[in-house]
């Protein structure tokens, strides 16, 4: 699994970093900091490609000694950086993709959290799992989507629905 | 610097060349021999063989071989390597030998000199005693040989010399010393290097026959022995793909040696020189990806290879090296024309050489913490007799040893306590650091601006380490902005904590003082109790104390810091810090806002300046102060509390000059805007807050424009974006997100209290005079003083609307071109509340269209203002657009004496002008007289009176006139003849009486005027009778040059009966007159046709009875004859009344007919 996983704004400012040895935490920012040289040139590069057929998944960014960073982008330039293990060889590139797409989908359910601000950093305050966890990206991420919020949706949804399917569609196309 | 035990040797990195000596030689007093060294050595580029030259006497001793051995059976190897092999056959044992002499094919004492050139070769022979080294000789020789061939006795001296010293053909050379001297070294060179591979060829081979001697449990070492020579020899006949190949197999064979603690360093030194040996050739071959996968396998290979613990920091130092080494060779190839990627260049390797250096530094610094009191043991166990080691990567206190058992432990234990205490004197900043600067430099050039960021970060940091505080600052300082403009704030705290600690260790004031504002600020993400520490250093350093050390700092530098804060706190001398925060992201928040964008002059510009603390605890500050771009009112906004040094922490809650963290604090400032400033923007330059005091240290946060510094703009435009409720506060309490900064606000001038009416009658009409009343009334409540008028065209309309608009105060003249058409500042005096003033305004107007006229009213009053008097100049506008039309349409017609239409007129017969005047004005105008100018071909018939004085016209009516007129013969003019001018003067029915009269001019049209041959006009009555006499006199006017003939018919008429000449034929002479005599006698009452009068010019056939019945009238009324009236019938008018006959049609005629006839 990944031993640390940051989602950074469009502004390259982080807006959740988490890591499991908590106590080496300064490398790890500088770590995902650092790649983001890497992100940027590769984007920069894929400018002129079309959007449509872009792929979100940069691939491994720069191997360290001891880890690998891997990268990904959204079409609205939010980046995903996932540092791995170098030594877990279980990991390969499938896994690692679906890592990002389930990484994705979370983020996308913080975006559609009413509460929260686009821009603002994810402050895991409904965090459900322990923060020491959130790494194990599957349920990782629920960190950032918990339950209480998807309760707060179904409410909204509920609310909506006098405005007929469209207004439910408009919801959940946000 | 020396080089240290990880360095490579300087044989291992250099490319191996072949090596021949060449003797025989006087370089020093010979000045041909000179000359022969010299084209060896100079210019040795690329293109020439890769041969190193030495020159060495011909008795030279070279190393000794060792005798043969003939079983390997019972010898054990010592080591892998030997220290001196490669230099031993890079540096000393050549591959050929080269023996110089002078001698001529047709040397007079030839031998003498071949046995002398014999003994020569045979002393060399013998100190090369069982090497395979080859010999040559070159013969340098005065003369340019002849062709092989040609010369007899040179062959036969040849093959004798060769005889003499045993040397094959192919070894002997001539070397003529002539001009051609570097071709002949090129070619004597390539001759060598021939020589040279046989040699390491045969070397080659040597090496693999004992190869079948050796067993697998003894001499595993001698397998990488040789294989490693092998290689080496390859390299050195230049054959670098069986050298790689040797290597990589030499390679293998290291790892498959019994790795143990004892030998594991020499394992891991060997594999080193063959894994720098494998991946320079591979950059070599232009395969930098075999390269970097070598290197891989090779780190993860030795990776785990520690050894001995306790000289752990060793692997460290090695590791370090292994990819210094690489990053070197990388590096090279990269000058050499490779291309390295972003993700793919040495700074990598470089970077990661940095992280072992400072695991070995770290390592060393656990390891090697021996009490002081430990001397470093004598004898030193680390020197060796002759200084170097036998073989490389062995203990110099157990050479050649390879037991694995330790034979001595307390030996051993010396051995590693030398080794440590030694360790204990590296400078490892110093290493780590060049390694860092190293690396910097290749992502710089490799588009890695955050990485550079992060290395320069730990440069800082191992400056810090090293104690070199200022340098370390010096690259914190220079690139905590990247990180704080990224908005990395756990990375920019981190590297503020430890800036903090290089600003306390060197007691730089305003460091320190910067520091900890932003370490106090919301960037930090230090926790409170760490906060509450620093506010607390802050606070004391502002009371010129010193603050508390910095926790983890070195105790002996924490000394000498307490020091110099102590020197700093005596030291008398400037203590005002002024700290601009755009820069940074510090603990107290300023945003000024001013209340509205505008203000009027004689209301007070009033502004809020919100501040807010963002530190754990209160803190007081001593001033603030606003600066403006108009610098007179930066008085009137500031605030200041004199409290003495000691109070900063007294009372902390109270009084505005305490900010509480985390609310907002809102400061409400005032100021009476200069009327100078009307129209001006008021800009708040800059925000100074200070805090401490003078007698203290004074620290001045300086914001420029209206407060945020390096975060702020970011956290607006989230602010901006969230949509989040904010929970409602008390009063006077503000949410910090919602207040926007207003930094500027325009002054305008007073709102005006005076009405201006206009009052006029549009629209304007063309040329006139028009009057516009200007009412001004005051509504102030004051007297208003200097009231000016400005009134006219608007600026900024067409030009030509400029000119052709005039505007006056005087309307009783006409005014011209010379009259603006703006009249600006009319002084029109004071004016007391409620009082009214009317100005009138006259405008003329030359063309038709709209215009956009403006009244501008100023005038000055007295205010008060918050207590003060000032003088407020007011205005106020007015605009309105005024229509102008033609005040009238004339029409201008030429008709004939019988109202008929004339397209032409004919000269001297008089005809009639008709002019018709239309009002279009949409009041009533009054023409007070019309005149017509005629031109000066042009004479009147009769007066030319006005017909039309003092004619009012309303709308849509129209006034006529008619003038009958004759135009003189001219002869033919082209384009007809000017008529003259119709002038009309008029004015406005409802204009005054001292308004002057305009006159409008029209220019009458031009007619074309023609001339007749013959004119006839008839004089006859009025009217005639029944039966009685009418008589009609024709007059027949020649108006030719020449003598007409006429032929004169009448015809005869039903309705009367005439005397006179029926039918004639006379001639008319030129300018004469010829009257024809008719006497008429009606017969019928009526209108009735006259005998119609026919005329025939002969030399005229164009002239018609049609031309001709325009001049004549062709009928006449006859009356009855009535007895009452006959006296009356006798006297039939004069010749004054022709008008009269002309409206001979007129009903008022028919009536009195009827009248009469009843």
């Amino acid at each position: 699994m990944a031993v640390c996983i940051a989602v950074i704004a469009k502004e390259n400012y982080p807006l959740y970093i988490r890591s499991t040895p908590t106590e080496n935490e300064l490398k790890f920012h500088y770590m995902v900091h650092t790649s983001l040289d890497v992100v940027d040139e590769k984007i920069s590069a894929m400018g002129k490609a079309l959007v449509d057929q872009r792929e979100l998944y940069l691939g491994l960014l720069y191997p360290t000694e001891d880890y690998k960073v891997y990268g990904y982008v959204t079409n609205s330039k939010v980046k995903f950086v996932m540092v791995v293990d170098s030594s877990n060889t279980a990991l390969r590139d499938n896994e690692i993709r679906s890592m990002f797409r389930k990484l994705h989908n979370s983020y996308t359910d913080v975006m559609c959290n009413p509460f929260y601000n686009p821009g603002d950093r994810i402050q895991s305050r409904w965090a459900l799992l322990p923060v020491s966890d959130p790494v194990q990206v599957g349920p990782a991420f629920c960190v950032l989507l918990p339950s209480f919020c998807r309760t707060c949706l179904a409410i909204l949804v509920a609310k909506m629905q006098p405005f007929g399917k469209q207004g439910r569609k408009g919801l959940f196309k946000l | 610097m020396s080089p240290t035990q990880w360095d490579l040797p300087v044989e291992l990195c250099c490319r191996p060349m072949a090596f021949v000596t060449l003797t025989g030689l006087d370089v020093v007093y010979n000045a041909v021999h000179r000359a022969v060294w010299d084209a060896f050595c100079a210019n040795r580029r690329a293109d020439r063989v890769p041969i190193s030259f030495k020159v060495l006497p011909g008795d030279h001793e070279y190393p000794k071989c060792r005798p043969k051995r003939t079983s390997y059976e019972w010898y054990i190897p010592k080591g892998i390597l030997k220290t001196g092999w490669m230099n031993k056959h890079l540096n000393l044992v050549p591959a050929l030998v080269v023996v110089f002499y002078e001698l001529d094919w047709d040397e007079p004492q030839w031998k003498e000199k071949q046995s002398e050139c014999a003994t020569r070769v045979e002393i060399v022979r013998q100190s090369l005693q069982g090497r395979n080294t080859k010999v040559a000789v070159v013969l340098i020789q005065k003369k340019t040989p002849l062709p092989p061939g040609e010369d007899v006795i040179a062959s036969e001296r040849a093959a004798a010399l060769c005889n003499a010293c045993e040397l094959s053909g192919k070894s002997l050379f001539v070397l003529p010393h002539t001009d051609h001297l570097v071709g002949y070294i090129i070619r004597l060179e390539n001759a060598f290097y021939e020589h040279a591979q046989t040699y390491y060829y045969t070397e080659i081979r040597r090496v693999k026959s004992h190869k079948e001697f050796l067993n697998k449990t003894t001499h595993q070492l001698l397998f990488v022995r040789h294989q490693f020579k092998i290689a080496f020899f390859s390299e050195l006949k230049q054959d670098t793909q069986n050298a790689l190949k040797n290597y990589r197999t030499a390679y293998n064979l290291v790892h498959e040696l019994r790795a143990h603690e004892t030998n594991i360093l020499e394992i891991k030194t060997m594999a080193g020189f063959i894994n720098y040996k494998i991946c320079r050739l591979c950059f070599q071959h232009n395969t930098p990806l075999d390269a970097i996968a070598q290197f891989r396998k090779h780190i993860d290979l030795c990776k785990k290879k520690i050894g001995s613990a306790e000289l752990s920091f060793e692997h460290a130092a090695w590791m370090s090296k292994q990819f210094q080494a690489f990053g070197d060779l990388f590096d090279e190839a990269i000058k050499l024309g490779l291309t390295a990627i972003q993700t793919q260049n040495p700074g990598f390797y470089y970077q990661q050489a940095a992280y072992y250096a400072q695991e070995r530094k770290q390592l060393a610094k656990s390891l090697c913490n021996h009490e002081a009191s430990i001397m470093y043991p004598n004898p030193d166990p680390l020197e060796t007799q002759t200084g170097v080691l036998d073989f490389y990567g062995q203990r110099s206190w157990r050479q050649g040893i390879l037991s694995f058992d330790l034979s001595d432990p307390e030996k051993e234990k010396v051995g590693v306590l030398a080794i440590q205490l030694k360790e204990r004197n590296v400078a490892h900043s110093e290493i780590i650091i060049t390694l860092l600067s190293n690396a910097v430099a290749q992502f710089k050039k490799y588009k890695c601006p955050r990485m550079k960021s992060h290395l320069m970060v730990q440069m800082g940091e191992e400056y810090y380490y090293a104690k070199d505080y200022t340098k370390a600052l010096k690259l914190l300082d220079y690139v905590m902005c990247d990180y704080r403009s990224e908005g990395w704030w756990t990375l920019l705290t981190s590297i503020l904590t430890t800036a903090l600690k290089c600003s306390y260790l060197m007691a730089q004031l305003k460091d320190y003082i910067t520091y900890s504002l932003e370490l106090l600020g919301r960037a930090s993400t230090l926790k409170d109790d760490q906060k509450s520490r620093i506010e607390k250093n802050l606070i004391n350093v502002l009371m010129n104390e010193s603050p508390d050390p910095e926790p983890d700092c070195d105790i002996f530098a924490v000394k000498t810091a307490q020091k110099l804060w102590a020197d700093r706190i005596s030291l008398a001398g400037s203590n005002i810090f002024t700290i601009g925060v755009q820069d940074f992201v510090p603990f107290v928040q300023c945003k000024a806002k001013f209340h509205a964008p505008s203000f009027h002059v004689d209301v007070p510009v009033e502004f809020d300046i919100y501040l807010k603390a963002d530190c754990p605890h209160p803190i007081r500050f001593s001033k603030l102060c606003v600066s403006f771009n108009n610098q007179e009112y930066n008085q009137f906004c500031v605030i200041e509390e004199a409290s003495k040094a000691n109070e900063v922490l007294e009372n902390p809650t109270q009084g505005k000059m305490c900010l509480v963290p985390g609310k907002t604090r809102k400061l409400l400032f005032k100021f009476v805007a200069k009327t100078e400033d009307v129209g001006k923007k008021i800009e708040i330059t800059s925000v100074d807050l200070a805090l401490g005091n003078e007698t203290g240290r004074c620290v001045v946060l300086n914001w420029q424009g209206g407060g945020g510094d390096a975060a702020s703009s970011q956290e607006a435009l989230q602010a901006a974006r969230s949509f989040k409720r904010r929970p409602k506060l008390p009063d006077n309490e503000v949410h910090w997100d919602s207040i926007i900064i207003q930094a500027s606000t325009m002054i305008i001038s007073r709102v005006p209290n005076i009405s201006v009416h206009l009052r006029h009658e549009p629209p304007a009409l063309t040329n006139e005079m028009y009057c516009l009343v200007v009412t001004v009334q005051s509504h102030e409540k004051t007297q208003i003083r200097d009231v000016k008028l400005t009134a006219g065209l608007k600026p900024g309309q067409d030009a030509n609307l400029t000119q052709k608009t005039h505007v006056t105060l005087h309307g009783t003249e006409l005014c011209d071109e010379s009259y603006p058409a703006l009249l600006t500042d009319i002084p029109v005096g004071d004016l007391h509340p409620g009082e009214q003033l009317e100005k009138m305004l006259y405008v003329r107007c030359g063309t038709v269209g709209s215009r956009m006229f403006l009244v501008y009213v100023s005038y000055l009053i007295n205010i008060t203002a918050e207590e003060k008097e000032i003088v407020c100049k007011c205005h106020k506008d007015e605009t309105v657009t005024i229509e102008t039309v033609f005040p009238f349409d004339v029409a201008v017609k030429f008709v004939s004496t019988k109202f008929e239409h004339l397209e032409r007129v004919y000269a001297d017969i008089p005809f009639l002008l008709m002019t018709d005047l239309l009002s279009a004005s949409p009041w009533a105008l009054t023409v007070v007289s019309s005149e017509l100018q005629l031109a000066p071909s042009m004479t009147t018939v009769d007066q030319l009176e006005s017909q039309v004085d003092n004619v009012v016209l309303q709308t849509g009516e129209s006034a006529s006139e008619c003038f009958c007129l004759r135009c003189p013969s001219l002869g033919n003019v082209e384009g007809g003849v000017a008529t003259g001018h119709y002038i009309i003067s008029w004015k406005r029915t409802s204009a005054m009486e001292n308004i002057p009269v305009i006159r409008t001019v029209i220019t009458l049209p031009h007619v074309i005027v023609e001339n007749i041959p013959l004119h006839v006009n008839a004089d006859l009555p009025s009217f005639g009778r029944v039966r009685e006499s009418l008589p009609v006199k024709y007059h027949l006017q020649n108006k030719t040059d020449f003598v007409q003939d006429v032929e004169i018919s009448v015809e005869p008429s039903d309705a009367f009966m005439f005397s006179g000449l029926k039918q004639i034929r006379l001639r008319i002479l030129p300018g004469t007159e010829q009257e024809m005599l008719y006497n008429f006698y009606p017969l019928m009452a009526g209108y009735q046709q006259l005998p119609s009068l026919n005329i025939n010019l002969l030399r005229f056939p164009n002239f018609t009875n049609q031309l001709l019945r325009r001049f004549i009238p062709t009928s006449i009324f006859v009356k009855l004859l009535g007895r009452l009236r006959q006296e009356n019938c006798l006297n039939p008018g004069g010749g004054a009344c022709s008008e009269w006959r002309l409206r001979h049609c007129t009903p008022a005629w028919a009536t009195e007919q009827d009248s009469v006839s009843k």
